[in-house]
């Protein structure tokens, strides 16, 4: 888990119109960093997204004012006031909303929506299916918890079934979503999940996310110690799952046969496999018993993303055992913003040479049927 | 001409046009209208149509009208009784008869009181059988059956049309039988034609051969023997033009664009009546206009406010549902303190409502309508053309006070229309956006040079307007967060002070309340100096309230009228004004919010004048009502003879001084 891809060549990145910093010039986590004290829970798995992301900024090599980050509500919602940048901490699911106005009005600028499980797949499920939909321009970071937090602990859309919290004292009893099926199902052009411990793996998925050119949907996988602590302990390989961590995380790395389990040396293959089941779907299959070309390579640039579905519903519904992560699916279409405003050039363009905009007013309000009294 | 045909002249004309749905009425009204237009007379029109696309055919819930008044003097009010109903069909006079006042116009399509049209219309039997009998229904009208679809179908045989789409031209020949016997200009309709149906050669060469017919069918038959005149209007000197007021509230917007120097930024779902105001930006991309039709209510204006936060104009529209859906997203730009423009075309409710019918009762969810204090200005346009300059006033308000605007008119304002006089683009406020360029603050330590440190303050006001500044993404060194949370006073950072939310409640309030002090003195119409009965009101009743004040000038008895373009806040003389009277009345069509308002705040005696049929109020109604009260107030009976309910009555015009 260690290669991430990066966006096509030859297409135009996700920050190609974004002012850079001058040669030479170097930055700093500390200038991202903002001076308002930040005040998660000890040991909540947002410190390590906020650090990590503090520190890859400045390798964007971008001028600072012109990043702007833009949360709903929520624990991770108060992302914004901990950097140095333009930012909005904006209302209840509506941050898509408002980052696809900024995107949209303004080819400059490297936009960025910090949202939770609750705020992106509840109260603001529309905007996100919308934007991705859209494929504006911006990187979305879905910090999954499973839980509510800010709220003291009820269950989230994205908690398994059964789950206990004050609000369902007898276990929940909603099907949840899967944040990246959700996604793909959406037709999004870039989805990606990683997890909030794994500051590398984190930091080569923001790369690849602000380089792609569209809405980049990354879920992260973020620990909540308070109301839901342990959810990802499998993944992590933590707690009672001490040493589990290859028989949970399916990497997915592009061109590459997606296996996972204990590690075979001389194959550089875990023991299980993907490989394509009588369905259509994908199963997981013991590496020994498959030939090597039924192992499916991961493929993040092909056009249908029916594969990266069926990989993605390898993930657990319930308590989470196993996962697929890396970048599940990346490839280009047109986005939404680049073309409104080709439609704004394009039109003033061509009236040009019809003089200033309030020559042209004037003759705006005076067409069609006019008559005049002396 | 014939020999027999008269011309008569008249001072005024109330015509409506009704038919089903599908009858092209609104068309039809269109094109007399603009024929009018150019003609000179003063006009005012009232589109009423179902909120169904295409309501059950023949039935009194599909039937559509569109009526005009025009005149050769100023009006105010598109008249509460035409003198003339064109009918296509027997769902149409029905649904309209009441409406007429005795001796009126009623032209018929003959053609269509077929049975099966009559039993879906609700007769028993057909009134035509019976004009001129002892039990005709329709006695005391002047009731003129034509074979509209028969003569339009056969005027356009030579063009080979289905006798479906021949029946269907019928609209231009009842449009050129009324523009005959009222002398109205053809040009503009067969020009429009022309353009219209330029694709379509034999669509618009039977549409002109219907058009021509019905002026023919007018001019030659002994149908019709009097022809009428309207003289064009004594207008003010300028260049005018026909507009709808959500036309003309589009073209403010663009207005608003090009004298701030900013991109537009529409944000928008669709919504009647409101949804003509998106068609009508999307067309302007040329001047900077980004219109962006949203997934919902909330992501139109979230958009909006994103834009506005990216350094444009936001502007986001709807009717009151929408402005229902946007409520928390108005108190983030109220919390945020960024410009942003709300339209609300105001409609029938609550709910759904009646989605194509005119109200006013979203002024209180405007003021009041979101939570904790929140207090947002809220300016009216008076008649359809006026949107242009409230949409203009809206945006400077929100942009010189980076405040979010409520711009309130109306399914009527939206759909009506009134000659334009156009205004010069030089004579518009220039609007300055202001931005931030540096910092604003010292922090009190100095730098490594020993120069004072200066830092960026995005709360830190401007002294007269307590504006905050506007400082947009892209310029360095004012990198800052905003959001929803309360704000530090000054520096803008989270505080869960209580003092400072306390000051922070008040500064906000303090800021609109300021608005206030750069509004013009209200214009109070008062052309004796003695009326002891003030009428008050705000937005589309402007026009009923002028003409029922009239009409009791006319009558001989003093009135003063006053009307609001500024909801919130209040103009700094309007309580000095309402208590130089004895009385005021406050017409709406609410159940009295206004009223409220004006008792909340001034401690006065407002006496509510309320109905909500979702059709303006109607001008001799009204006048009876400011009669009565005159009386009261001056002690005496006055009693408003023809000017008030009875015949001949719908007279606008103000009295000569
Ligand atoms: S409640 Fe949970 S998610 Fe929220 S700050 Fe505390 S630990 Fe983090």
């Amino acid at each position: 888990m260690t290669t991430i891809d990066l966006p096509l060549p030859g297409a135009r990145t996700g920050t190609e119109l974004v002012p850079a910093v001058e040669e030479g010039v170097t930055q700093t986590a500390k200038e991202f960093t903002s001076d308002q004290e930040v005040r998660w829970c000890p040991g909540c798995g947002d410190y390590a997204v906020l650090k990590a992301v503090q520190s890859f900024l400045p390798d964007l090599g971008l001028r600072r004012e012109n990043i702007v980050f833009v949360s709903g509500i929520g624990c991770s919602s108060r992302f914004p006031y901990y950097l140095d940048t333009y930012g909005m901490h904006s209302i209840h699911g509506r941050a898509p909303s408002i980052a696809t106005g900024i995107a949209t009005a303004r080819e400059d600028l490297s936009v960025w929506v910090v949202t939770g499980d609750g705020d992106a797949l509840s109260i603001g499920g529309n905007h996100l299916i919308h934007a991705l939909r859209r494929n504006v321009n911006m990187t979305i970071l879905l910090f999954n918890n499973r839980i509510y937090g800010l709220t003291k602990g009820q269950y989230s859309p994205t908690s398994e079934v059964g789950k206990v919290t004050k609000s369902t004292p007898v276990g929940s009893v909603d099907h949840p979503f899967n944040p990246v099926s959700l996604a793909l199902g959406a037709e999004a052009t870039f989805v990606a999940r990683t997890i909030d411990s794994d500051r590398k793996h984190l930091t080569a998925v923001l790369a690849a996310a602000a380089a792609h050119r569209g809405t980049s949907f990354v879920e992260i996988y973020q620990n909540c110690p308070i109301f839901n602590d342990g959810a990802f302990d499998a993944i992590k390989g933590m707690g009672e799952h001490k040493g589990e961590k290859e028989h949970a995380i399916i990497p997915l790395t592009h061109g590459q046969p997606i296996t996972f389990g204990a590690l075979d040396e001389a194959t550089g293959l875990g023991d299980k496999a993907l490989v394509r089941a009588a369905s259509g779907g994908v199963d997981v299959a013991d590496t020994a018993t498959v030939p090597a070309d039924a192992i499916l390579v991961h493929d993040a640039h092909n056009a249908d993303p029916s594969t990266a579905f069926a990989i993605s519903r390898l993930t657990d519904a319930g308590y989470l055992n196993r996962s697929p992560i890396g970048i599940f699916r990346q490839v280009d279409r047109p986005t939404y913003d680049d073309q409104a405003r080709a439609q704004v050039a394009t039109a003033t363009e061509a009236v040009a040479g019809q003089g200033t905009p309030e020559e042209r007013l004037t003759a705006l309000i005076n067409a069609g049927d006019t008559w005049t009294v002396d | 001409m014939s020999q027999t045909k008269q011309v008569k002249q008249l001072d005024r004309v109330i015509i409506r046009f009704a038919g089903d749905s599908g009858d092209g009425m609104q068309l039809t009204g269109d094109r007399f209208t603009q024929e009018s237009a150019v003609f000179g007379n003063d006009l005012v029109t009232l589109p009423n149509f179902p909120a169904e696309i295409r309501a059950p055919q023949g039935t009194i819930p599909g039937v559509s009208s569109f009526q005009i008044h025009f005149a050769d003097h100023d009006i105010l009010t598109a008249g509460d009784r035409p003198d003339v109903l064109v009918a296509m069909n027997p769902a149409a006079l029905k649904a309209n008869l009441a409406d007429l006042p005795k001796g009126a116009t009623i032209i018929v399509d003959s053609h269509d009181f077929t049975k099966r049209n009559l039993e879906k219309a609700g007769y028993a039997t057909n009134p035509l059988d019976k004009l001129g009998e002892v039990d005709d229904p329709l006695a005391g009208f002047q009731v003129q059956p034509v074979d509209l679809t028969g003569i339009t179908v056969a005027a356009v045989a030579e063009f080979g049309l289905s006798r479906k789409d021949a029946a269907r031209a019928k609209n231009m020949f009842a449009l050129g039988l009324l523009s005959w016997m009222y002398g109205r200009p053809t040009e503009p309709t067969i020009a429009f034609l022309e353009r219209k149906f330029a694709k379509v050669a034999d669509i618009l060469g039977a549409n002109i051969a219907a058009f021509k017919a019905g002026w023919n069918y007018g001019e030659t038959t002994e149908t019709f023997v009097v022809q009428y005149e309207i003289k064009p209007a004594k207008m003010r000197s300028g260049t005018y033009r026909n507009i709808t007021g959500n036309l003309a509230l589009s073209y403010g917007l663009v207005a608003a664009g090009v004298r701030s120097k900013l991109p537009v930024f529409l944000g928008s779902y669709p919504i009647t009546p409101a949804s003509d105001i998106l068609h009508e930006l999307s067309k302007h991309k040329g001047f900077g206009v980004t219109t962006l039709q949203a997934e919902d209510e909330i992501a139109g204006i979230g958009a909006a406010i994103g834009a506005a936060f990216a350094g444009s104009l936001g502007v986001t529209t709807t009717s009151g549902p929408g402005i229902a859906l946007k409520s928390e997203a108005i108190g983030l730009a109220v919390m945020t303190e960024l410009p942003l423009v709300v339209i609300n075309v105001q409609r029938g409710g609550p709910s759904t409502g009646l989605p194509t019918k005119t109200e006013q009762a979203d002024l209180l969810q405007a003021m009041y309508g979101r939570n904790g204090e929140a207090p947002v200005p809220i300016v009216a346009p008076q008649s359809p053309g006026d949107c242009f300059a409230a949409a203009v006033e809206a945006a400077r308000i929100a942009i010189t006070y980076r405040t979010p605007v409520f711009l309130l008119s109306d399914g009527y304002l939206a759909n009506g229309s009134e000659p334009w006089e156009i205004p010069d683009v030089a004579d518009l406020p220039l609007i300055d956006a202001d931005f931030a360029t540096g910092p604003n603050h010292d922090t009190g330590t100095l730098d490594a040079d020993g120069n004072p440190e200066r830092d960026f303050w995005p709360y830190l006001r401007d002294e007269e307007t307590l504006a905050r500044p506007w400082a947009v993404p892209g310029t360095a060194g004012l990198e800052h967060r905003i959001g929803g949370l309360e704000k530090g006073e000054g520096h803008g950072n989270i505080s869960y002070d209580s003092a400072n939310h306390d000051r922070m409640v008040r500064i906000r309030q303090e800021k609109v309340d300021r608005i206030a002090d750069g509004l013009p003195p209200l214009e109070i119409d008062d052309p004796s100096g003695e009326a002891k009965v003030l009428v008050i009101g705000w937005g589309s009743t402007y026009g009923p309230i002028g003409a029922a004040c009239r009409r009791v000038r006319r009558a001989g008895h003093n009135v003063a009228q006053v009307h609001l373009r500024h909801l919130n806040p209040f103009p700094k003389d309007l309580g000095t004004i309402l208590k130089s009277y004895d009385k005021v009345l406050v017409p709406e069509m609410n159940l009295g919010q206004l009223s409220k308002m004006l008792r909340a705040e001034y401690l006065v005696d407002a006496i509510g004048y309320n109905h909500v049929y979702g059709l303006p109020l109607k001008a001799a109604e009204l006048a009876e009502a400011v009669g009565a009260l005159v009386g009261e107030a001056e002690g005496r009976d006055v009693d408003l003879g023809e000017h008030g309910l009875n015949p001949p009555a719908d007279h606008e015009e103000a009295p000569v001084k």
